[in-house]
C-alpha cells in the first residue's frame, strides 16, 4: 500500500506523541522526571536508532526551537524583577561558588579530552546549572516547600537562571565568531543588548504587560506567543540567543496577566518542551553513546559531590543546620533542560562526542536527581539525631 | 510574637512563627491563592513534619474558624464600651405631626443629638435611611443616643 506524504507524517507524528504520553505516565508512576525518557525516545527514533523515523524531522527541528522559547518564557513569568534583584543582592556569593564549583570540572574534562575552548565553555555551563523544572517539582512532590533550606535552594536556582541570561549570549557570540577579535566584539554587543533589554524589562514591565493583555484567552495566547517569537528572533539575530530573549520577556510581563499567560501557555510549553527533548535525542548518534558513558558517569559523580558542596554553602549562609544543608545539596543534583539547551547551541561547532556525552550526562543526573533526596535520607536522619537539642519534656 | 516572612521565588511567600509551646508553624501563600499549612519537625527544626494543602476556599474557612472566636470577643468588649448608649424603638403615632414628613424635615440629630439608624415598617427593615426618607404612621424608628437624647426623640415625634 502506498501512503501519501501527509499520511506518513501524521501517522509518525501521532505515534511519537502518543508514545511520549505513555512514557510520561510511566515516569510519573515510578517517580521519575519524564526528561530522560523523552531523550531516550529521541535516541530511538533518530538515525541509527531502534525505530528511525524521517518524515517529522522538519516538525521536530522547528518545534524544538519553539520549545526553548516557551520553556524560558514560562520560567521568566514565574519571577518578578523584584525577586531577581533581591536574590542577586543576597545570594551572589553563593551563586559564584555554585557556578565555579560545578562548572570547572566540566570545562576541565572538555580540555582534557581535547575538544577545544568552545566545548570547554559549553561543558562548563552544562555541568554548572541545575534543572529548575526538576528541582522545583521535586520540592513540591516531597512536600518540602516549607522547609527552612528551601528558600536557599530556590535562591540558587534563581541565580543560575540569571547567570544563564548572561552566559548564553557569551556562548552564542563565541560560536558565531571566527577570530578572537570577532568573538570579543560580538560578545560585547550581545552583553550590551542584554543589559539594555533587562533595564527595559525591569523599568517598563507594566507597559509591555498592557501591550499584550487581552480579555479573551485566545487573543492573549496569540499575542504573547507572537511577541515571544519576535523577541526571541530579534535576540537571536544579535547573538543574544532566542532563549534569553524569551526569558527577559517573561520577566517583563508581570502581575495578574502574567499568571493568566502562564496558565494559557502551560499546555503548549509541555508539548513543545517534549518535542525539544526528543529533538536533542534525534540529533545525537546512539552508536556513540556507549563510548560516552564512562566520561559522562565520571562527570556525573563529580557533579553530584559539587552540588552537595553548593547546598552546604547555601544552607549555612541561610542559617540552616547540617541536616538541612545536606537536603539542599541533594535537591540541587538534577540537571536537565538547561544543560540540553546549552549543548544544543554548540552542536555544530564541537566534536560529535560532545553531544553524546551531554546526553548521557543528563540521562544519568535527570534520573538520579529526583532519587537523591530519598537516597540521602538515612544520613540526614542520623545528622538530625546528632544535632538535635535535648528534648525538654519526657 | 515574631512572625518571620520569607520570599520563595517563583512560588510565593512563607510566614512562620514559634508558638508559646515551642512548636514552629508556617503558612505558605502561593500566588494562585492556594495555602500550605506547615508543621515543623521537633527534632530537626528546619524540616517539615507535616504539610496540609488548602485551596483558596478551604483556607478562608480555616481562617474564619481561627478568627471567629476572637471577633466575638472583640464585639462583646465593644458592647461594654458603648453601654452608656441607649437604643430604642420610637413609633410614629397616627397623630404625629411628622406623618408624611421626611427624615430631613424632622432634623432629629440636630435637635436631640440622637441618630436614626434604621426604620422598621411592618415586616420590612430600612437600614440607614437617607434624609429624603418619608415617614408613615406606624413606622418604628431605631434610635441610638444618650438616654436623654432618645427620650427627647419620643417627645419630638409624638408631642402630648
Amino acid at each position: 500500500m502506498d501512503l501519501g506524504h501527509t499520511a506518513v507524517l501524521l501517522l509518525e507524528l501521532g505515534a511519537v506523541l502518543f508514545g511520549l504520553g505513555l512514557l510520561g505516565s510511566l515516569a510519573g508512576r515510578i517517580g521519575l522526571s519524564p526528561i530522560p525518557l523523552y531523550l531516550l525516545a529521541g535516541l530511538a527514533f533518530g538515525t541509527g536508532g531502534l525505530l528511525p523515523l524521517d518524515a517529522p524531522e522538519g516538525f521536530f527541528s522547528t518545534g524544538a526551537e519553539v520549545g526553548i522559547v516557551l520553556l524560558l518564557l514560562v520560567l521568566g513569568l514565574e519571577y518578578t524583577a523584584g525577586d531577581l534583584v533581591e536574590n542577586l543582592r543576597r545570594q551572589a556569593p553563593v551563586g559564584v561558588v555554585d557556578l565555579l564549583l560545578n562548572g570547572l570540572p566540566g570545562a576541565a574534562l572538555a580540555l582534557f579530552l581535547g575538544w577545544g575552548p568552545t566545548a570547554a565553555l559549553a561543558l562548563f555551563g552544562v555541568t554548572a546549572i541545575s534543572s529548575s523544572g526538576i528541582v522545583s517539582k521535586l520540592l513540591t512532590d516531597l512536600g518540602r516547600l516549607g522547609n527552612r533550606e528551601t528558600p536557599a535552594v530556590l535562591g540558587v536556582l534563581v541565580i543560575e537562571d540569571l547567570a544563564m541570561a548572561a552566559y548564553l549570549p557569551v556562548l552564542t557570540g563565541v560560536v558565531a565568531a571566527t577570530t578572537t577579535g570577532d568573538a570579543l566584539l560580538s560578545v560585547s554587543v550581545a552583553l550590551a543588548t542584554l543589559a539594555a533589554v533587562l533595564a527595559v524589562a525591569v523599568r517598563h514591565g507594566n507597559t509591555v504587560t498592557r501591550f499584550v493583555g487581552a480579555r479573551s484567552n485566545e487573543i492573549l495566547l496569540l499575542r504573547v506567543l507572537g511577541l515571544a517569537l519576535l523577541v526571541a528572533g530579534a535576540a537571536e539575530a544579535v547573538h543574544v540567543s532566542a532563549a534569553v530573549g524569551a526569558f527577559l520577556l517573561g520577566i517583563a510581563l508581570s502581575g495578574e496577566v502574567a499568571e493568566r499567560i502562564g496558565d494559557v501557555l502551560a499546555p503548549l510549553r509541555d508539548l513543545f518542551a517534549a518535542v525539544f527533548f526528543v529533538f536533542f535525542g534525534l540529533s545525537t548518534d546512539p552508536s556513540q553513546l556507549p563510548a560516552a558513558l564512562l566520561p559522562a558517569a565520571a562527570l556525573a559523580a563529580v557533579g553530584i559531590v559539587t552540588k552537595f558542596g553548593t547546598g552546604w554553602v547555601a544552607g549555612r549562609r541561610a542559617g540552616v543546620g547540617p541536616p538541612g544543608r545536606v537536603r539542599a545539596g541533594a535537591a540541587l543534583v538534577a540537571r536537565g533542560e538547561f544543560s540540553i539547551i546549552i549543548a544544543g547551541l554548540v552542536l555544530g561547532s564541537v566534536p560529535a562526542a560532545f553531544g553524546s556525552t551531554v546526553a548521557a550526562y543528563v540521562l544519568i543526573l535527570a534520573v538520579l536527581g529526583p532519587l537523591m533526596p530519598r537516597l540521602v535520607d538515612p544520613w540526614v536522619r542520623r545528622l538530625a539525631q546528632r544535632s538535635a537539642p535535648p528534648r525538654s519534656s519526657p | 510574637m515574631d512572625v518571620e516572612e520569607t520570599r520563595l521565588p517563583g512560588i510565593g511567600l512563607r510566614h512562620d512563627l514559634v508558638t508559646a509551646q515551642g512548636r514552629r508553624v508556617g503558612v505558605i501563600s502561593q500566588r494562585n491563592g492556594a495555602r500550605h499549612v506547615v508543621l515543623y519537625d521537633e527534632r530537626d527544626p528546619d524540616a517539615t513534619a507535616a504539610t496540609i494543602e488548602l485551596t483558596a476556599e478551604e483556607s478562608e474557612v480555616v481562617a474564619e474558624l481561627l478568627g471567629a472566636p476572637r471577633i466575638t470577643e472583640r464585639l462583646s468588649r465593644l458592647r461594654e464600651q458603648v453601654e452608656s448608649l441607649a437604643t430604642e424603638g420610637v413609633p410614629i403615632e397616627p397623630g404625629s405631626p411628622y406623618v408624611a414628613a421626611t427624615l430631613g424635615d424632622a432634623a432629629i440629630r440636630t435637635r436631640t443629638g440622637a441618630s436614626v439608624v434604621a426604620v422598621v415598617r411592618g415586616e420590612e427593615m430600612i437600614a440607614s435611611p437617607t434624609p429624603d426618607f418619608r415617614f408613615q404612621a406606624e413606622d418604628r424608628l431605631v434610635v441610638v443616643g444618650t438616654s436623654d437624647g432618645v427620650a427627647a426623640v419620643g417627645d419630638l415625634l409624638n408631642p402630648r
